[in-house]
């Protein structure tokens, strides 16, 4: 583990679509290795374009990002995959394969990575009943509520133990009892060395994880480009 | 672990429909179906012209049409002997009475020759490969004066022409129906990446290559090919036996040289597996330039 190096390093980084305006604008700021981060802002302030170029669903339109030390910038294309492998992630829309089962959908991290069928049955068996669906495994994504979806989204980001985990929003569905549980579930992760980067809005949630950094997003640029406000406050039983 | 290989036993389930989706598998049965046929006939036609040319073009018929029935024993008898001289001969045979009495039995019926007609004396001699009639022409007539050659290769040429230009166009049909048959795959891999497209960018995002994305297509592709192959060649191949039979009943000697051998359908049965191949191989290509556009 490394903890404490720079897993990210963003620097002056731009993201346009299209010909339209810059979505991010002038990003410049890095990540440790193992440290936990909020990612707030306004809707539309481009938190979720900011965790689409962590994920290397998108390059950037200009500027430098390094992940795990390699400029994933210029990176050729078929490098990428053993990147993303690396990094474990929540989708606002959950982003589930409809046809896929719960135990199916939570398995697909572990089958791209080229895991052993008999090898996948207890690790996956054993997140679902973690995130409380263990009696859902067959279910498919459409007979979940909402709430579910979004564990087994949880479950199937963080299920191959990936060096980074990114989530857009992941508890925005699910109960407070359940929120808290799937928090635990990140701070475990986290303490055994995994990056986590959550974009939200819930206040509540930030101030639950003590050792937190905060980003703060707005109309594309970062509120505290020194890094000064990064420590929210916390509340008193964190 | 191995980052190129496959999802294992879950390929299955990864792609939601069932083997048989869409018209794909139809549409290549009508093609198999189609390029068997095609490629019947240009085998056919390849036979039946390689039959033409070994069995007369390269033989030539002598007549020695004098009336009075001494000379013409004799100049019959010369001719023979000059012909099987002659270094572009390779054999040389008179046919007898009764070979004639059959020949003329369609014309004269049984007994013609038994008539008063006078009944040209025939040589029947088969050239060595590349020899042509006009070189015998002066050597037999000058052994015979009223003898007449006639170049069965002279009156084959044409119809052979025509077998050979039937046989290529038949050939050429073969090569733009497997044209098209890549052409409806390229179609069918572009529809499937589009109606998975959701799937295939969690995978992608996932960290899965593009080979291993490729690879779920290519296997659903194939089964499309296969099934679509066995139907359109078993079809083609009933056709093929029934024209078969058909043909044989007419007892024609120039259409049945165009049968198939053994050789022939073993040349059509490995077609559907060359068709698997060729979709797989296409289906491939095309899934792979379209996710290379993907990053």
């Amino acid at each position: 583990m490394n903890t404490g190096t720079t897993i990210v390093q963003f620097d002056n980084v731009g993201l346009r679509y299209g010909t339209g305006a810059e979505t991010l604008s002038d990003l410049s700021f890095s990540l440790r290795h193992g440290g936990f981060y909020f990612l707030t802002g306004p809707s539309g302030a481009g938190k979720t374009s900011l965790l689409k170029l962590l994920y290397l669903a998108q390059r950037p339109s200009r500027g430098l990002i390094k992940l795990f030390g390699e400029d994933i910038v210029t990176m050729p294309r078929k490098r990428l995959p053993g990147f993303r492998r690396r990094i474990g992630v929540v989708f606002q829309d959950f982003r589930l394969v409809h046809h896929l089962s719960a135990f199916d959908n939570v398995a697909l991290p572990l089958r791209v990575a080229g895991v052993d069928e008999k090898d996948l049955q207890g690790p996956v068996g054993e997140m679902l009943a973690w995130v409380g669906l263990g009696h859902r495994a067959s279910a498919r994504p459409a007979t979940l509520s909402g709430g579910e979806q979004q564990r087994v989204a949880i479950a199937r980001a963080v299920i191959a133990r990936p060096e980074m985990l990114v989530a857009d929003e992941p508890t925005g569905n699910v109960d407070p009892e359940m929120a808290k549980r799937l928090l635990h579930l990140f701070d475990s992760l986290n303490k055994l060395g995994t990056t986590v980067v959550v974009a939200t809005h819930d206040l509540h949630l930030i101030s639950s994880i003590a050792r937190s950094e905060m980003l703060r997003l707005d109309r594309g640029q970062l509120l505290d480009p020194t890094g000064a406000l990064r420590h929210p406050p916390r509340r008193a039983d964190a | 672990m191995s980052a190129a290989r496959s999802f294992g036993a879950a390929d299955r389930r990864l792609l939601p429909e069932g083997r048989l989706a869409g018209p794909m598998p139809w549409v290549i049965a009508i093609m198999m179906f189609l390029t068997v046929l095609a490629a019947a006939a240009g085998l056919g036609l390849g036979g039946a012209a390689s039959s033409l040319g070994a069995g007369l073009a390269n033989r030539v018929t002598v007549q020695v049409l004098e009336p009075n029935p001494d000379r013409r024993e004799a100049e019959a008898a010369r001719a023979l002997q000059r012909l099987r001289r002659l270094p572009e001969v390779e054999s040389a045979r008179r046919l007898s009475a009764g070979e004639l009495a059959e020949l003329l039995e369609p014309w004269l019926g049984a007994g013609g020759l038994e008539s008063d007609l006078p009944i040209p004396a025939m040589i029947d001699a088969q050239l060595i490969p590349g020899a042509r009639a006009d070189s015998l022409r002066a050597a037999v007539t000058a052994a015979a004066p009223s003898a007449r050659i006639d170049d069965n290769g002279q009156w084959l040429a044409p119809l052979g022409r025509l077998i050979s230009a039937l046989k290529w166009l038949a050939l050429g049909l073969v090569a733009l129906m497997i044209g098209a048959t890549a052409a409806t795959v390229v179609l069918a891999a572009r529809a499937a990446l589009d109606t998975h497209r959701a799937t295939i960018e969690v995978l992608h995002l996932m960290g899965a290559t593009d080979v291993q994305v490729a690879r779920l297509f290519q296997r659903r592709i194939a089964l499309d090919a296969l099934f679509g192959g066995v139907v359109g060649f078993g079809a083609a191949a009933l056709a093929l036996l029934v024209i078969g039979r058909r043909i044989g009943a007419l007892g024609s000697d120039l259409l049945g040289s165009a049968h198939l051998p053994g050789t022939s359908w073993l040349a059509l049965a490995a077609l559907p597996v060359l068709g698997v191949g060729l979709a797989m191989l296409v289906a491939r290509a095309t899934i792979l330039r379209a996710l290379g556009r993907m990053l």
